[in-house]
């Protein structure tokens, strides 16, 4: 049975359910993170632009790997897919070429996305997939005790790295852009109302979406750095961020407690894998060719 | 409402306003509603909740305009608003729902 998303807002016009119950797996309720830590309002933001968005429930999949962030999918009441580490995209791209309706939306980590899972995420924005992605970056390894990853700005302290971290960290609207992702937006945790609509600008959209959203990891990251709470990195979030839609991606590097440049870098049009695969193979192959179009559509299912 | 210059219609414009409703129970406490409500409605309680953490409280519920930014900056999904169509008759308490459990 189908729901759009106006039912199932409607099944709990009570008041006495939060509006994104039907979006959320309750018995997980409460979910793991830690207070003041930024993952779940990225959840709540994601969820809202889910809610708001035309697209309905059941063709909307979400996958994550390993990690604070990783826990996404296990929280979520949609077609969601908890992967092995780093390997989020690759079962995403799977996903998306065997049912071609699908939106597919990997949310995950930056130790997750760039670290172990870099090349998948280089390919699959250098193949423009169409998914989209959203890296909740945290700047460490936050879930394994706060090891500090590619991710980390330079002299960050981390639980690896107690005299400050000395290696050059990724800028990551930058290394997307540069494999070709055609929309590439950096938000934080507190700008909630910019990621909801980024969030639900990248489902309506084809091609590959990156959305990195910074977030304060109280426990680790911000105790090692002596930055008091998530509520205290939001004030920096506040104090620090300044929005430049459209600038070129590589000014966009982030330091250590300095400037944070946030807003929507990328925003082009360009022929997604599939469409180019179906595309060269008719032109390739000739009359032969059964472009492949779903599961449902296939001669022999559906019946 | 405060506002930084009048506006021209303000007269002719009717404010909406909202009801907060907060799941006690379910909150950890993490104040971002409390700090980031541009109205100012939410404290801190002088109670604990059952995780022991300090929830949200409506200090000033009469002056909610529904923006809804609480319910998308909730890390917990414990707060929400609906939209308020009587604000004449407020009584001035805020709707609390103390769901068991969770």
């Amino acid at each position: 049975m189908k729901h759009t998303n106006s039912q199932a807002d409607r099944q709990i016009a009570d008041g006495k359910h939060h509006p994104l119950e039907p979006y959320l797996r309750m018995d997980r309720i409460p979910h793991i993170w830690c207070s003041t830590c930024g993952l779940g309002t990225c959840l709540n933001s994601f969820l809202t632009a889910v809610r708001n968005s035309a697209i309905p429930r059941e063709n909307i999949a979400v996958v994550s790997g390993i990690g604070c962030t990783g826990r996404t999918a296990g929280y979520v009441n949609l077609d969601s897919f908890h992967t092995t580490h780093g390997r989020a995209i690759p079962f995403a791209t799977g996903l998306k070429l065997a049912n071609p309706e699908l939106t597919v939306v990997v949310i995950s980590g930056d130790g997750d996305l760039v670290a172990i899972g870099g090349n998948h995420f280089i390919h699959a924005a250098r193949r423009n997939m169409d998914i989209n992605i959203i890296c909740v970056n945290n700047f460490n390894y936050a879930m394994t005790g706060g090891q500090f990853g590619p991710t980390t700005p330079e002299t960050a302290r981390t639980t690896t790295a107690p005299y400050g971290s000395f290696e050059h960290p990724f800028n990551l609207p930058f290394l997307a852009d540069s494999c070709g992702a055609t929309y590439v937006a950096r938000w934080t945790a507190l700008h909630v109302r910019h990621l909801t609509a980024s969030i639900g600008e990248a489902l309506e959209r084809r091609g590959f979406s990156f959305i990195e959203v910074i977030s304060p990891c109280p426990t680790v990251y911000a105790r090692r750095n002596r930055l008091g709470t998530g509520l205290d990195l939001l004030q920096f979030y506040h104090d620090n961020s300044v929005i430049k839609n459209g600038i070129d991606t590589r000014e966009c590097d982030i330091r250590f407690q300095e400037q944070l440049i946030i807003g929507k870098f990328v925003d082009e049009e360009k022929t997604t894998f599939h469409d180019t695969m179906t595309g060269y193979l008719k032109d390739a192959v000739g009359e032969k060719y059964v472009p492949y179009v779903g599961p449902m559509e296939m001669p022999g299912n559906g019946d | 409402m405060k506002f930084w210059r009048k506006p021209l219609d303000s007269d002719q414009i009717e404010l909406p306003h909202g009801r907060v409703h907060i799941i006690i129970n379910r909150c950890k406490g993490c104040g971002f509603c409390i700090k980031y409500c541009p109205c100012q409605v939410l404290e801190f309680a002088e109670e604990f909740n059952r995780k022991g953490y300090h929830p949200p409280i409506a200090v000033k519920p009469e002056a909610c305009v529904n923006c809804g930014l609480c319910e998308v900056m909730c890390p917990e999904f414990a707060i929400w608003v609906t939209e308020d169509g009587n604000r004449g008759q407020s009584d001035g308490d805020e709707e609390v729902t103390n769901e068991s459990g969770r």
